[in-house]
């Protein structure tokens, strides 16, 4: 771990403001990821701005009906939360198949939201890696890719975000509410929120430098069945190899997003419309353009089985 | 005391103490977090400093130059100590792997240097400003492109003849009515054991201390004295508790060897904890295996030929996976062919783990009976029953000194409902999972070695035995005090033991299934000589003297045990020793294991949903701690066989997935109900204890069973460990 320098901030503006003065700046939340990373030195980071302590760790009710859950709610929280588990339960159940106990007491919503990627070359400094070191190379791509991307990947970089929460807030239509250091604020829709790696894997949110994220917002609930079946070669405390987030109605469409195969949440709203057709039509659209290695092409079967298995469980 | 016939009668028949289920002595210290572990002797090395190991980057080549300047002059640096401070370092023996790389680098992060600092995070901030240049050069890291050049390599210590030949194999396979031939493969795995390899080195004048985490004193005291070039007697190590080893820690490796060193340069002691991405390429593994088996029977399931061929690999130096032990003894046939052939590979060295050779011949051997049962149109318990044998088939001369597998078999059918299984594949369904049910036999080496103990007696009654022995999470506490108590004829509240100093007497250490076995005896040795001490002390005929409720006993007159220590305590040593039974006798440990698995139907993932293991291992000594011996290698064979895997990127030639997020272990929620059985039935052959080690018994043969489950749940035989969903997809054909 290299030497950085600290300071605690009040208020959101602050940290942002904070940021701004300070280059090379990181916000620490619940540290579950960033902190590994920093002693892993994958992430360097000169400065440290602890965002803990400026609030934001309420969940309300929105003039819309939907929800606003404040970036510092703990994972554990937000999944326990009674409005969550009624109106949201895809959200509570997503979070609830990751990481352990003990992480989710301390991870974060936006911490979430940000965490970096599992690739096991982007864990290791002595390999090439285009995500953590611009310009290396991919040694994944040749390598051991079994759990890595199949779709949105790039020559660049096939890592997958590794979020399970993430997935529930893109079939959500989740929004992100930030600050800049300007003081100025805006709301991201989750679908413009991850960028695909292109030629620029490090770059990885729409986020502007220096932008903290305040809230996520939820719009009003939309009912239906919820539904979130991860899949993993253990039962418990693994990264999806597969993992399908869902809400069906009784009419047959629905919405759904899927994580472990590609940079974000993937979800393709147009193939929803095939979903009264099925698994396979749904998935042949879902995963059109996919483009995956040889030791992880059985994540497009998987997918397609995993929906199936989603769909049926919809219907009783 | 030497062990040359069959045991008779003697007081460990009693059970007044051993045979019960005890809890362990040392339990209350774990589960409060106050076992002192090897890196948490703070207070015993004051002033103590930290060192932080740098793995090299390459996996073969040379190093070119390292930049010390700016590590050198990181806050808090006391040294850096390299091949080019120390020289080049010798192996041990049971370890080959050079544990300080330079000027050659034999595998990815084998050490490169050890950074000391005052502070832990001080010595890993210098550590990463450390700069290593190299010069790679090509490796080979493919044990599939390396196996045909394979050599017939020499066996080494602890592995049979490379190659066995009886009766004509190659005409009985030819000429037999049913027959198979295929290939199976298991892949390189990791002990993970929960607590890191660490020492603590402390240095008064020529005379070493390490604190540190290691199964066998002896083998450490002596490799880490080569290593060094010390003589092993001024060597002290101290392994009180140990976090797990599974054969990884069987003796010296970078931890205890740069610990010293770092020391040394320091002039202060240091201590060394290898952080776990590290692990995994540093230290030693499993190595993978590619194994063809060849059977024939005649049509009524008489096996008339056995052909093993295995393939592994290794460093220079290394040895084989010797996959063939259990094959030449579990079954029967006339016509029996064996060979193990080791390629040069750049990998981490791979060596002892839980169970060698056989966890991982027996993955391979107990499928192809499956395979070859089905073939038979049997039932795979009938087939392995009637392929039974009393005595060692390679030397037929040479019975079995116990041999239990056919009650193994016969009770676990009874106890798990074996006659319900549906003989064909994919057609039971619960909901969204098939479901299948598979068997494996178990069969584990049973050695005993030579062991020493010494036993004291106090004026007050309390009885201390102190051997080198170590506790690797065993349970060897709990049965060497038992066994104390039982010959002393006092309860367990009145022994103390000591273990895991290398001061004590010489033990065998714990590894390849022969501590309690072997340290018990030894205790037992030392016990008849405090029992005949005692008696003079207190002048008594010791041939009638009688221990028991505290008292001795002999015609009308009985005293206090203390009694006898009253002038002086009394201290006996002694060892036990090993004729030629051994050799007369194969001595072995029996199973059997039966597991259901579940299949889903959509996603193919594969869930155990109950375990059952029936186990003959001579006397139990203690059947809590041996329950929870096997319920644990049941809980690693749920790994070999669905998950555990370490993944070798065959382009930089290392293992990629080296941590615990990507080296994946069962957790809680993988492991169901678990149930073992241990058959009663002592073995007068072994020693006077008449017991035989369990550990690792409990894990050969349950990956098999597991494996054989998921193909009678889905019709799709795998071949090729880890058995994962991406082997079923498309191929599980859905009612």
């Amino acid at each position: 771990m290299q030497t950085f320098t600290y300071e605690r901030v009040r208020t959101p503006a602050e940290a942002a403001a904070a940021a701004a003065r300070t280059p090379g700046a990181k916000f620490l939340a619940g540290g579950t990821n960033l902190l590994d990373l920093m002693k892993l030195e994958i992430e360097t980071p000169a400065h440290i701005i602890d965002v803990g302590k400026v609030g934001l760790d309420k969940i309300e009710p929105t003039p819309a009906g939907g929800l606003r859950i404040g970036a510092l709610v703990t994972n554990t929280d937000l999944a326990d939360h009674r409005t969550v588990r009624r109106d949201y339960g895809l959200l509570s159940r997503a979070l609830l198949a990751g990481a352990s106990g003990q992480l989710r007491n301390k991870a974060t919503t936006a911490g979430n939201l940000l965490q970096r990627t599992r690739c096991p070359y982007f864990y290791d400094t002595n390999q090439r890696c285009n995500k953590r070191e611009p310009g290396s190379g991919c040694a994944a791509i040749a390598g051991y890719s079994r759990q890595l991307g199949i779709i949105g990947t790039s020559d660049a970089c096939i890592a997958t975000h590794p979020s399970d929460m993430a997935v529930a807030m893109r079939a959500l239509d989740a929004e992100v509410e930030t600050v800049k250091a300007n003081g100025t604020t805006r709301t991201i829709p989750l679908a413009q929120f991850y960028r695909l790696p292109g030629q620029t894997p490090h770059l990885e949110t729409t986020l502007e430098k220096n932008e903290l994220i305040t809230a996520v917002l939820l719009p009003p609930p939309v009912g239906g069945v919820h539904i979130y079946q991860k899949v993993r070669d253990r039962s418990s405390y693994a990264f999806a190899l597969v993992s399908v987030g869902a809400i069906l109605q009784q009419d047959g469409s629905g919405r759904i997003a899927v994580g472990g195969v590609a940079p974000r949440p993937w979800r393709v709203e147009t193939a929803e419309k095939l979903l009264p057709a099925g698994a396979k039509a749904f998935t042949a659209q879902l995963l059109q353009g996919a483009r995956p290695t040889k030791e992880n092409a059985y994540k497009l079967a998987l997918v397609e089985n995993t929906v199936a298995a989603v769909l049926n469980e919809g219907k009783h | 005391m030497k062990f040359e016939t069959p045991a008779g009668v003697n007081p460990i028949d009693q059970q007044k103490v051993i045979g019960q289920p005890a809890s362990r002595l040392e339990g209350p210290l774990k589960t409060t977090g106050t076992a002192t572990y090897a890196y948490e002797y703070n207070r015993a090395a004051p002033k103590h400093a930290y060192g932080y190991v740098v793995g090299a980057a390459i996996a073969k080549g040379q190093i070119r130059r390292i930049d010390r300047t700016k590590a050198k002059a990181a806050p808090g640096v006391l040294a850096i100590v390299t091949a080019a401070d120390v020289g080049q370092l010798p192996p041990g023996q049971f370890y080959v792997d050079r544990l300080l790389a330079g000027p050659a680098v034999d595998h990815y992060h084998q050490a490169v240097a050890v950074v000391v600092a005052k502070t832990f995070e001080q010595a890993r901030a210098a550590a990463a400003l450390l700069k290593v240049t190299y010069i790679a050069t090509k490796g080979a890291f493919d044990l599939a492109a390396a196996k045909d050049a394979a050599p017939l390599p020499k066996p080494g210590p602890y592995s049979g003849p490379s190659q066995t030949n009886v009766g004509d194999f190659k005409g009985a396979f030819a000429a037999a009515p049913v027959k198979l031939d295929a290939t199976y493969t298991t892949p390189d795995q990791s002990h993970a054991m929960m607590e890191p390899h660490a020492t603590m080195a402390h240095w008064e004048g020529d005379k070493l201390t390490c604190w540190c985490s290691l199964q066998q004193l002896n083998w450490g005291a002596r490799d880490l004295g080569t290593i060094l070039g010390i003589p092993k007697e001024n060597i002290r190590l101290i392994s009180a508790y140990i976090g797990g080893g599974f054969g990884g820690k069987g003796t010296a490796l970078s931890d205890i060897v740069l610990a010293s060193l770092a020391a040394r340069a320091a002039g202060r002691p240091v201590k060394v904890a290898l952080p776990r991405p590290l692990i995994f390429n540093n230290t030693t593994h499993r190595p993978a295996t590619i194994q063809r088996i060849r059977l024939g029977a005649t049509a009524d399931g008489t096996i008339t030929a056995i052909g093993h061929e295995s393939w592994s690999g290794n460093i220079p130096g290394g040895g084989t996976e010797s996959t063939t032990a259990s094959t030449k003894l579990l079954y029967a046939g006339a016509n029996r062919f064996t060979e193990l052939r080791l390629a040069v590979l750049n990998l981490a060295e791979g060596n002892a783990m839980r169970a060698p050779g056989e966890a991982t011949g027996m993955m391979a051997l107990e499928i192809a009976m499956d395979e070859l049962a089905e073939k038979l149109q049997m039932d795979p318990v009938a087939f392995r029953i009637k392929n039974d044998t009393q005595v060692d088939p390679e030397h037929p001369g040479r019975p079995f000194s116990s041999r239990k597998l056919v009650e193994c078999l016969q009770t676990g059918a009874d106890r798990f409902g074996w006659s319900k299984r549906v003989a064909k594949p994919g057609t039971v369904q619960e909901g969204q999972w098939l479901i299948g049910v598979g068997v494996a036999a178990a069969i584990r080496g049973a050695p005993v070695m030579t062991s020493a103990a010494r036993v004291r007696l106090n004026r007050d009654g309390i009885v201390t035995v102190e051997t080198d022995m170590t506790d690797i999470g065993t349970g060897s506490y709990t049965i060497i005090g038992q066994t104390a108590a039982e010959m002393l004829g006092v309860g367990l509240d009145k022994v103390v033991v000591k273990l895991g100093d290398s001061t004590f007497p010489q033990s065998p250490g714990s590894g390849g299934q022969w501590g309690a076995a072997s340290a018990t005896s030894g205790v037992y040795a030392a016990c008849l000589k405090l029992r005949e001490a005692v008696a003079k002390a207190l002048g008594l005929n010791p041939e009638e003297a009688q221990f028991a409720n505290g008292q001795v006993l002999a015609g009308n007159r009985h005293y206090a045990l203390g009694e006898a220590a009253k002038a002086a305590e009394l201290v006996a040593e002694d060892a036990m020793t090993y004729g030629t039974l051994a050799r007369q006798y194969a001595q072995d440990t029996f199973g059997a294991h039966f597991v259901e698995v579940g299949v889903n139907r959509y996603t193919h993932e594969i869930r155990v949903r109950r375990m059952l293991a029936v186990c003959h291992a001579g006397r139990i000594l203690n059947p809590k701690t041996a329950r929870s011996q096997v319920i644990g290698a049941m809980t690693m064979g749920v790994g070999a066989a669905l998950m555990e895997h370490l993944v070798v990127d065959k382009q930089v030639g290392f293992f990629v997935n080296h941590d615990l997020a990507g080296y994946e272990v069962p957790v809680h929620a993988d492991i169901p109900h678990q149930e073992v059985v241990l058959l009663e039935g002592l073995d007068p052959t072994m020693s006077p204890m008449k017991a035989k080690g369990i550990g690792e018994l409990g894990l050969v043969g349950v990956a098999a069973a597991i494996a054989n489950a998921v193909y009678n749940a889905t019709g799709v035989r795998v071949r090729d460990y880890p058995i994962t969903l991406d082997k079923l997809l498309g191929k599980v054909s859905l009612i």
